[in-house]
Parts: C-alpha cells; structure tokens; sequence
C-alpha cells in the first residue's frame, strides 16, 4: 500500500520546498548585489569618477569610460530610434495583417534573440575591416544600433498596437488624416511604451561586452571623434578583473554600472505602471 | 441604427475633449515630428562631417597582448612628449595585430612571435625582446623542470605532479589561444611542433592565466617574463633560472621578439612612434619596464636556439 | 486640401522607406552570415563540421562537435538550475505569498536580469571557481560552474514570464477549483500549470535563447578546453565562445568556420523562436 500524505500535508511540504527556493533566488540575487556594491562603493569618489584611468587601469578613475559608454548609447538610440519607431509606425498603421508583415515580424523576433557576439562579428567584418572605420565608436555605435533596433521595433509595434482602436476611430470621424491620427494621437498614446523599449535598449546596451570589445575597441583615452577608438565601463571591467591589474578599481567599476542598472529599472517600472494605469485605471 | 449614431456621438464627444486636451498642449505635433526628424538626419549628418578632419585620426596600434600593457605607457610617454598626437592601443593577440596591419584596420601591429612566411610582406622592427616564462602556483613544490618535461605536460602525456617530483595531484595545463603569439612563440621554442593537449583551459590573456595559475595549486601555465609577479612563481629551465640577466647572456633559452609591423613604409604619424621606441629615451624607458632592450641580443646568437 | 494630400503621400512614402531600410539592414546581417558561412559548411561537408572533434584552425581542421556538445551541456545544466528556481519561485509568489510581497521581489528578481553578464562571469571566477575546485575536484573551470552561474542568469526570465503567465488566467480557474474544495497546491499542479502551460514553456524557451547566446560569463568560467568533455567538472567551449576567442585574428577559411558557427547559432535560434511561436499561438486560442 503507497503511503501518501493527505491534501492538507502535501500542501504544507510543497508550500515549505516552494518557499525555500523562492528565498534562495532573493538570497542569491541579494548576494550578489552585496558582495559588488560591498567592495566596489569604498573605491567611488568624485576623483573616481571625474579623472581618467591611468596606466592600464590600475590608478585614476573611470571617467573616459563613462564617456565611452554614453557616447556609444547615444550613437546608437540617435540610428535605432527613428529607424525603430519609423518601422513600427509603418508595419501596424500603413499596412494590412498580411504574409509579408508576419515574415518581417518572425525576422524581427528572431534578430532580438541572435546572439551579440555574432552581431560583434558581423560589426568587425563589415565596420571595422571591409569599411576601414577601424575600432571606432562608429563602429560600436552601429554594431549597437543594429542590435537593439529589432527590440526598438518589436516594443514599439507592441505599444502602438495597444492604443486603443476608438482613439484612431475619433479622430478620423474629426476628419483627421492618417497623418494627423498617427502623430497627434497614437504615437504620444504609445509614448511610455516606445520609451521602454528604448530604456530596455539602453539596459542590453550598457551590459554588452562582446560586441563592444571588437567593434570599439578598447582605447583607454577620451575619446576625440567619431572614429576614436574608445573603452566602454563594462569592457574596462571585464579587462581590469580578468587581468588582475585593480581589483578595487574592477569592484569600484562594477558597482557604477550595477547602480546605473538599478537606476534605468526603476524609471523603467515607474513608465510601464503609468502606460499600464492609462488603459487600465 | 439609431443606436450606432448615438454611440459614434458618444464617442466623439469623448474623443473630441480629450482631442482638444491634446492639441491645446502640444500645439501641432505633426509638423513638430517633422522638425524632429530633419534635425535628427541634419545633426547625424554634421556630427559623421565633422568627425572626418584629417589628422584628428590618430593611429592606432593593436595586437600582442603581451606588448599591450607596454606599448600602452610608450604611447602615454609619446603623446606627453608632443601633444596633439593619439595613439590608440588595443589589444587581440599578435595574429589579430597582424591580420589589422594587413587589412589597414590599424597603422601599426604588435607581434610577439616571428612572422610566418606569408605573413612577412609587412615590415618589421624588433624594438625589444622579451624572455617566456614558465609558472606554476608559488605553494607548488616542483621548482626545475627540463624542457623535455614541460614539453610532455603540455602536450597531455604527464598527467600528475608525482611524475615530476610533485604533488599526487592531476596538472592543470593553461594556455592561451591559437591567435597569440606568447603561444605561438611556445610552440616553436617548448613543443616544437607537437600539438598542446586539447583539454588544457584556454584563456585570451597573459594577465588570464597569470591570474588562473595564481589561483590554482595543481595549475602550470606560460607568460611573458615581463610580466611575472610575486604571485606566481617561473620554474627554472633545466637549472636555469628565469631572469633578465639570463636571457640576455642566452643561458635561459625561451626568448621571443617584440615585433611593430607596418604595411609598407609606416605613414608620418606611425614612423615617429616606432622611431621614439627606438631612439635612446625609449629603449631606456623598455629596460625600466622589464623587458629587454632591442641592441642587446644579438640575432646571431640566437640563430642556435631553433627560432625558426 | 491639395497640399495636405500629397503631404500624407509624401508621409507615407517617408515611412515607407524608413521601413525599408530598417527591413534590409536586418535582412543584410542575416544574409551576410549565411554567404560567408554556408560555403564553407557545403564545401567540406557537414560531417566534417558537425561531427568532427578535431578544432585545429591554422591546420585547417573545423571540428565543431566539442564545441557542440559544450554548448548543449551547459545550456542543459542552466536548466536544470534555472527551472526549478524560477517555476517555484512563480507559484510561491502567485499562489501562497501575499500580493504585496510580489510586488517587492518581482522588479528585484528582474534587477538580475539587467546585471551584466561580465559581472557574472567575474563572480564566477572570483567564488565559484575555487569552490568548485575544492570541493569537488578538477580545475575549477567546468560544466558545472557554467551550470551553475547561467542557470543563475536565465533565473529571472523564466521566473518573471511565468509569473506574467500564471497571473492572465482568469481568477474563475482558481476560484471555481478552490471552491470544489481543493488545496492551492492541488489547485496549482492540477488546474493552473497546465493552463498556463504555453506561457511558462515560452518563458522557458526564451531563457534557453538566452543561455545558448551568452559569450563572456562562459569564457571566463567554462575554461574553454577544445576537447569533448568527460564529466561535467570537466572544462568545455561552447559554439559563442570559440567565436569570441578566434574572431580577432581568423582570416580565409577560418574566418568562414567562425560564420559557419554564427550560422549553427541562427538556425538554433530559428527553431527556438519558431516553437515559441507555436505553443503561444495555442495559447491566444
């Protein structure tokens, strides 16, 4: 005869096991932030973050680094964004449901899904050999761009999608055009989406190492034009702790970028409730 | 269809509030996305112009990772000395370095290995020489190995520390990858032409492995003489001891050339930093680092050791 | 009037080529993948890519096998651990904790999913490494490291899809169950999994997406080793990383090896994104 537990007590033992491993992904997660804000917060400083590295890293700050990564973002949301939202714009509001969109759309998912290190080959044949723009920020730039533009697209087609249909249907019984609907209507509707997915963009860009390393570079000077090579803070993190040279300064490194990560969520939460609460609240 | 005009009514009334909220507060959107756009495409445009002035490129010096910690203070001593020059180091190995002279994505390339015969259409200039050390964790008690040993560790046919005087601990062989030239150099010189064993964890940096041998107890690993540290510990080569003084005196036989390569003759900007590298402050300035200036070996000499 | 229509002719034909550029900026990346890796892959065979356990590029041997299979092993072992954390921590959080405490540890578990993967790597190296080393024997680089610190990565996807899953369901499946008398947990395994079934298989799919494609955290822990692994505390190289460790300096037909391998990744991806499309579309009907 199997001896089985009763409903209730299988219950308790279940609801104990679930609980336990609930609390080791918090603890792991708790863990982690600790252990790198623990060592690297004593290393933060004015001088840290204003001077820039010197001598390989090992002494100075991080400020050219800084530099480098919000360079590189801006670059690459300045190509993305309009191509992004443009795209996105077109593929619901100017076209049908058809075969053709659903292709583009499959297309689409799966580059948000490709590997980043395949988008860094693709950059380094084509930017930094076929096209000689060397390890650049044009280079980083538009590696990133095509990286996160089918996630531009994607968020934005969802967003666009989600205004609903009585907006468009009054302003065209107002004699609006198609034009004047889209621009006036869904678009600062579908606002708080788009810029999630911009946001969510900036989270992906700001963590990308692979790519970076063999499309920018990793030149440790401010960078002087489009085509300096320059260093991103998570490629400088990746070098200093892999290779020894500061370990404080590694720690000091990964605590500004697990900041500037907490900082993007949390604007990021705060947009998604206020798009969720407008059609919901 | 009475009902559906009151409902259209209704909706319109609502629409048209809240239409009338919107255009009171943004004014005409539409022509402002226009602006946006055409200012987003001007700026683009000015931003990608601007950037081409010539002269403002710099150079750009990539590959060894072993001569990059090097070149690195040679470029910050150089751009100190005349300001308004850049030079851009990267690093990628000393295939990489070669493969970006070749294809012009970079000016100069460092190699820290002898260029393979299809590889020599570059032009070289030795500017110093640097020793390979062999390292293993300083609790490690094997202190001497003979180059016959090291050669069978690496190429997986010694598989514990017993069977060099050690530990009854399995070896962890480090080594770097296919594209450096620290490996390239020590298959020449160590495995002479012997493959190294397929399960040996592979890093992409003499800093990487420094840092793994320097944790691990049972692991042996190679890196440039110039850049050991007291955390590990360079075994001695059948009795010698790895050290400056005896590669020069060519008693520790691993040695290897640090190599700047150009495409043909190295353009105005790239010949006054190779030239500075080679003059006398910067030959000095390599002796103070650890590495060995490039007058003091003589080819000859090392025409004994099987470089090629 | 006149001016205001060719104005939305002009409109359109702007977004229209916004689009099309878009659209043949991807197509381009695709494209350049498949013609610099299928010619290879066709020209030698795919035996000799696919099952061969040979990787020795400068000798012009383009064995992939241990590359394969280490990408295989270790996005298994993320699995194994990101699984069971992310599903139990759904059904605790949605069923047996109170709403309150969801919304505290939903945004924090998804704060790790925006850490990057190079910190991971580095906490990997700096902790897991040695205790693995110690504890169970061999370098310290392995499978099970990589396991361990993926799973780790692919935790926040799994648990935050699965939540957003669990949640759609309308609340009369709970209620109508619990009202028959059932547990919560009777209730969850009976009733809820299974309905939400497609959206935490979507959740899974994607975390497996994540997990084949990540590169750094892989190299500084899975020890890269060219050879098929023996035992999971054995060092591995998975199809990303050997990209990323050869990329610098392959030329010729090695370069077209290393696309080869972009291109085994598309396809993986394809066929991942393909069935995560399936079992959504049976869930929207």
């Amino acid at each position: 005869m199997r001896w089985k537990l009763s409903p209730r007590n299988e219950q308790r033992v279940v609801r104990w096991l679930l609980l336990t491993l609930t609390a080791l992904s918090i603890f792991i997660l708790a863990f982690i932030i600790f252990f790198i804000l623990r060592h690297g917060l004593p290393v933060l400083s004015w001088k840290f973050l204003t001077r820039n590295p010197v001598e390989m890293g090992k002494e100075g700050g991080i400020f050219s680094t800084i530099i480098g990564t919000i360079v590189l973002i801006i670059l690459a949301l300045v190509v993305a964004t309009p191509l992004g939202v443009g795209t996105a714009i077109f593929l619901t509001e100017y076209t049908t449901e058809s075969r053709l969109t659903r292709i583009i759309r499959f297309g689409s998912e799966c580059l948000a899904g490709i590997p980043s290190i395949i988008f860094g080959l693709f950059g380094f044949i084509l930017f930094v050999t076929k096209l000689k723009f060397g390890w650049s920020i044009l280079s980083g730039g538009l590696t990133l761009a095509f990286m996160v533009l089918p996630t531009i697209i994607r968020t934005s087609e969802e967003a666009i999608k989600f205004v609903p249909r009585a907006y468009r249907e009054v302003s065209y019984s107002l004699g609006g055009t198609k034009w004047q609907t889209v621009s006036r209507v869904v678009l600062p509707s579908a606002l708080p989406g788009i810029a999630t997915g911009v946001i969510l963009s900036i989270g992906r860009s700001i963590g990308e190492t692979a790519a970076v390393i063999f499309t920018a570079g990793s030149a440790l000077r401010l960078p002087t034009s489009l085509f300096s090579s320059t260093r991103t803070m998570s490629v400088h993190f990746y070098i200093l702790a892999r290779e020894g040279i500061s370990l404080s300064n590694a720690y000091g490194t990964a605590a500004v970028l697990i900041i500037s990560i907490l900082l993007i969520n949390v604007v990021t939460y705060y947009l998604m409730n206020r798009f969720l609460r407008k059609y919901t609240g | 269809m009475i009902e559906k005009r009151d409902r259209i009514r209704g909706i319109s009334a609502a629409g048209n509030s809240k239409m009338k909220e919107k255009d009171r507060e943004r004014g005409s959107t539409g022509s402002s996305f226009f602006c946006l756009f055409f200012f987003w495409l001007f700026f683009t445009f000015f931003y990608f112009s601007c950037s081409l002035r010539p002269g403002q490129k710099g150079i750009t010096v990539a590959g060894s990772t072993s001569i990059q910690p090097f070149a690195d203070q040679w470029a910050e001593v150089f751009m100190a000395r005349l300001p308004g020059r850049v030079i851009n180091v990267q690093g990628g190995g000393s295939s990489a370095g070669i493969q970006a002279a070749l294809s012009g994505a970079a000016q100069i390339g460092m190699s820290s290995r002898e260029l393979k015969p299809e590889e020599k259409v570059l032009k070289e200039f030795i500017v110093a020489w640097d020793g390979l050390a062999i390292i293993v964790h300083p609790s490690n008690p094997v202190d001497d190995l003979s180059l016959e040993k090291v050669r069978e560790i690496f190429a997986g046919r010694i598989i514990s520390w017993k069977e060099v005087g050690g530990l009854d601990r399995k070896i962890h062989v480090v080594t770097r990858e296919e594209g450096s030239g620290t490996r390239g150099a020590f298959q020449e010189m160590v495995m002479h032409g012997e493959r190294i064993t397929k399960k040996a964890i592979v890093q992409d940096s003499n800093g990487t492995v420094r840092e793994v041998v320097a944790g691990d107890p049972y692991a042996i690993g190679y890196i440039s003489l110039g850049l050991l540290e007291p955390r590990v510990k360079a075994i001695k080569l059948d009795g010698v001891e790895a050290s400056i003084e005896n590669v020069v005196r060519g008693n520790y036989k691993l040695i290897r050339p640090f190599i700047l390569v150009t495409h043909g003759e190295p353009a105005q900007e790239a010949r006054d930093f190779i030239q500075f590298i080679l003059s006398e402050e910067g030959q000095n300035l390599i002796q103070k680092q650890g590495l060995i200036p490039a007058k003091l070996v003589c080819l000859e000499k090392l025409k004994g050791n099987s470089f090629k | 009037m006149r001016i205001r229509k060719d104005r939305e002719k002009f409109i359109r034909l702007l977004l229209l080529a916004i689009a099309l550029s878009a659209i043949s900026i991807l197509a381009l990346i695709s494209i350049f993948i498949f013609s610099e890796g299928l010619p290879i892959m066709i020209r030698r065979g795919f035996k000799a890519f696919l099952l061969s356990s040979d990787w020795y590029p400068t000798e012009g041997h383009f064995g992939l096998l241990p590359m394969i299979v280490g990408s295989l092993l270790v996005t298994a072992g993320a699995m194994i651990i990101g699984i069971p954390l992310g599903l139990a921590g759904a059904i605790y959080l949605t069923q047996f904790s109170s709403k309150k405490v969801r919304m505290v540890v939903k945004p924090m578990i998804e704060l790790l999913a925006g850490i990057p993967s190079v910190v991971y790597g580095f906490i990997g190296v700096v902790i897991l490494v040695p205790f693995v080393r110690d504890n169970f024997g061999g370098p310290g680089f392995s499978i099970l490291t990589a396991s361990l610190i993926l799973g780790i990565m692919i935790l926040p996807t799994i648990l935050s899809i699965s939540i957003d899953s669990l949640l759609a369901l309308p609340p009369a499946y709970r209620e109508g169950s619990i009202a028959l008398g059932a547990t919560e947990w009777q209730t969850t395994r009976l009733v809820l999994l299974p309905a939400a079934r497609s959206g935490i298989i979507a959740s899974i799919i994607l975390g497996m997406g994540r997990a084949v494609g990540e590169t750094m955290a892989v190299i500084m822990i899975a020890g890269n080793a060219t050879s098929l692994p023996r035992s999971i505390l054995d060092p591995v190289r998975t199809l990303t990383s050997n990209i990323a460790l050869e990329m610098g300096y392959a030329s010729g037909e090695h370069r077209q090896a290393l696309f080869a391998t972009g291109v085994i990744l598309f396809i993986i991806i394809m066929i991942l994104n393909t069935i995560a499309n399936l079992t959504s579309k049976r869930m929207s009907s």
